[in-house]
């Protein structure tokens, strides 16, 4: 394996700003010492010539963002095969290749018919043959497909290359302010525009289903919720009550949402069902109660409370309303998000570096920082559990970054203009 | 949901935008609230901005109000990092409002409560309330109505200077009197 521990390698990716200008592109700020070695050998096009994307380029960029792969330079790839048979195993066990990523091409009218195959190199076996069609200009989403196959036949975890991101843009200061909110690929691209405002829009929210985004936004210069179906851009506002009404967050069955409302004087937990429109209140205290998140079984709740005197985050048991303290490492941790298999936090911890994504084990409650930025926000867990997507700062801008769930490798999404905040990571959609 | 009220909300939205339109306030949508305007993940790259923007007034500090006579020109107050109390040096700045707002009991004022950008965006949501509610408390006990004064918290989304130091963070700890 190649030796990449604390190397911190600026590598300039996939920077073709083919959609529109919010596309987000990626640069590799920390590669894994674990990244397991893998060669993605460009895909030969019947005929000559090359794929209108490099599909190649996509499966290797995706692996090696996950921070689980260590994907060959093209200029060290020893062959050019198109297909297992053409493979000479041996040739990669020279070049320290654990796994060799093959495929071919034909096109067929507006679409191209695809066969790629994963082989493993010690083992000498094909793990993965598949013939894959794809519109030309749904190459990326075909890439993204492949990645995936390849990423769970290797580590046995389902990919999460075929999610997609939310993200709020802001630019300006003061009264003078735009602020949008954005869908795009897991990788940035392929972003759309899905509201713009003058005033804030924050905390979106994907439902559990893939289909609805629920997020706050001031536009009648008042908080309030609001749940905008993405199928049909229908969009009902769900509360606008007086004062805060802030963080929603969906239950794993979609059917309620938890959030924080001040209409009581201080921002409370309380959660909707959102067919009967009816409320319950989860908290009665005078303290600052907020940022509510599920449980994968939909048993608890983990909120932010300064109830005893800096913000910490507390879990609710959903039917007693019994509260418990979770943390107790330094004085400010809040904004807590649960892994997928429900054992442990993700959250945002204050210690020396600043404010920075930290992940709680719910066993032990021993808690370890993941990053080494100053001003991060927001973490948000891809459904694999394997990443963590988060807002920080580059100079003087925000921007995206996401790190492994073990903190080994890393990268950013930076945006060509204004600040870049409020990921959130879908759920798995297909 | 409830249709009636949400319709409702969509007739007090677009009057907003309305008055917004007309007058010199900032910030306001320029319609098309209509609860069906969002543009679908699922569009054909349909990049609609249903509830685009413009009619800012471009003015720096707080907005407001066309007919503005009278009212105290100093509009901002500042707080300490991680506190909602109330600097002594402003006291002298809430009595002239609270003075002004006794005079005109039809005069209405949001207190728009403020934090700098350290730390998590709905915690600070809850932050701005408390300065803006300590504000609101202040001017109660000074005797203005209940009825005058209304708080909305921003946390931090709407800085007044953009930067990433002490300068910058003290002039984003605030709360505005929107008239």
């Amino acid at each position: 394996m190649k030796p990449l521990l604390n190397l911190w390698l600026i590598a300039l990716l996939a920077l073709f700003a083919t959609q529109a200008h919010a596309n987000l592109t990626i640069e590799i700020t920390r590669g894994s010492d674990r990244a397991i070695p893998i060669a993605i050998v460009p895909f030969a096009v019947e005929g000559g010539g090359s794929l209108p994307d490099d599909v190649a380029q996509v499966i290797s960029d995706n692996l090696e963002r996950s921070g689980q792969f260590d994907p060959l330079s093209r200029n060290s790839l020893i062959a050019r095969p198109s297909s297992s048979s053409d493979v000479n195993y041996r040739d990669w066990r020279a070049v320290d290749a654990d796994y060799l990523v093959v495929g071919q091409a034909q096109e067929e009218g507006s679409q191209y018919r695809m066969q790629f195959e994963l082989m493993d190199i010690y083992g000498q076996r094909r793990m993965i043959g598949e013939v894959v069609t794809s519109d030309r200009n749904e190459l990326r989403s075909a890439a993204h497909y492949m990645s995936d196959q390849i990423f769970e036949a290797i580590t046995g975890l389902r990919g999460a290359f075929s999610t997609r991101i939310a993200y709020v843009t802001s630019e300006g200061a003061g009264d003078d302010m735009r602020f949008a909110l954005y869908i795009a690929d897991a990788d940035g691209r392929n972003s759309q525009e899905i509201l713009t405002s003058s005033e804030p829009i924050l905390s979106p929210a994907w439902s559990p289903d893939g289909t609805k985004l629920a997020y706050v936004s001031f536009e009648t210069e008042r908080p309030a919720i609001y749940i905008q179906d993405l199928n049909t851009s229908q969009r009902v506002r769900a509360t606008s009550f007086p004062g805060i009404n802030g963080a929603p967050a969906w239950s794993p069955d979609g059917r309620r949402l938890a959030m924080s409302l001040s209409k009581d004087g201080q921002p409370e937990i309380y959660i909707m069902d959102i067919a009967g429109r009816s409320f319950e209140r989860m908290t009665d205290s005078s303290s600052i109660d907020t940022e509510p998140s599920w449980s994968p079984d939909g048993r608890s709740i983990v909120f932010t409370s300064d109830r005893s005197g800096g913000p910490q985050l507390y879990e609710m048991d959903v039917a007693s309303k019994q509260v418990e303290r979770l943390t107790f490492t330094g004085n400010y941790n809040a904004r807590g998000r649960y892994s997928p298999d429900g054992e442990s936090l993700f959250l945002i911890h204050r210690g020396n570096g600043g404010f920075q994504v930290a992940r709680q084990d719910l066993g032990s409650n021993r808690l370890t920082t993941l990053t080494d930025s100053s001003a991060d926000e927001s973490p948000s867990v891809a459904p694999n559990g394997s990443m963590v997507i988060f807002a920080t700062q580059q100079g003087n801008n925000g921007v995206l970054g996401a790190v492994s769930a073990d903190g080994r490798a890393a990268f950013r999404l930076p945006s060509a203009r204004g600040d870049v905040r409020e990921p959130a990571w879908s759920p798995f959609l297909n | 949901m409830q249709f009636s009220s949400y319709a409702k909300g969509l007739a007090l939205a677009a009057s907003l935008a309305l008055v917004a339109g007309c007058s010199s306030s900032g910030g306001t949508q320029d319609g098309s609230m209509d609860g069906t305007s969002g543009s679908g993940a699922a569009g054909q790259g349909a990049g609609s901005g249903q509830v685009s923007g413009t009619g800012m007034n471009g003015g720096n500090g707080s907005r407001q109000a066309s007919d503005d006579q009278g009212i105290p020109s100093v509009r901002t107050i500042y707080f300490d990092f991680d506190r909602d109390s109330i600097r002594s040096e402003f006291e002298s700045v809430l009595n002239a409002h609270a003075q002004y707002l006794r005079s005109n009991p039809n005069a209405r004022v949001v207190l728009e409560g403020h934090t700098d950008e350290r730390g998590t965006r709905e915690y600070n949501m809850g932050l701005g309330e408390r300065r803006a509610n300590s504000v609101q408390r202040f001017m109660s006990v000074q005797g203005v109505s209940p009825s005058q004064l209304e708080v909305v918290s921003y946390g931090e989304e709407r800085p007044a200077v953009r930067g990433n130091n002490e300068d910058s963070y003290a002039q984003n700890r605030r709360v505005v009197f929107s008239y």
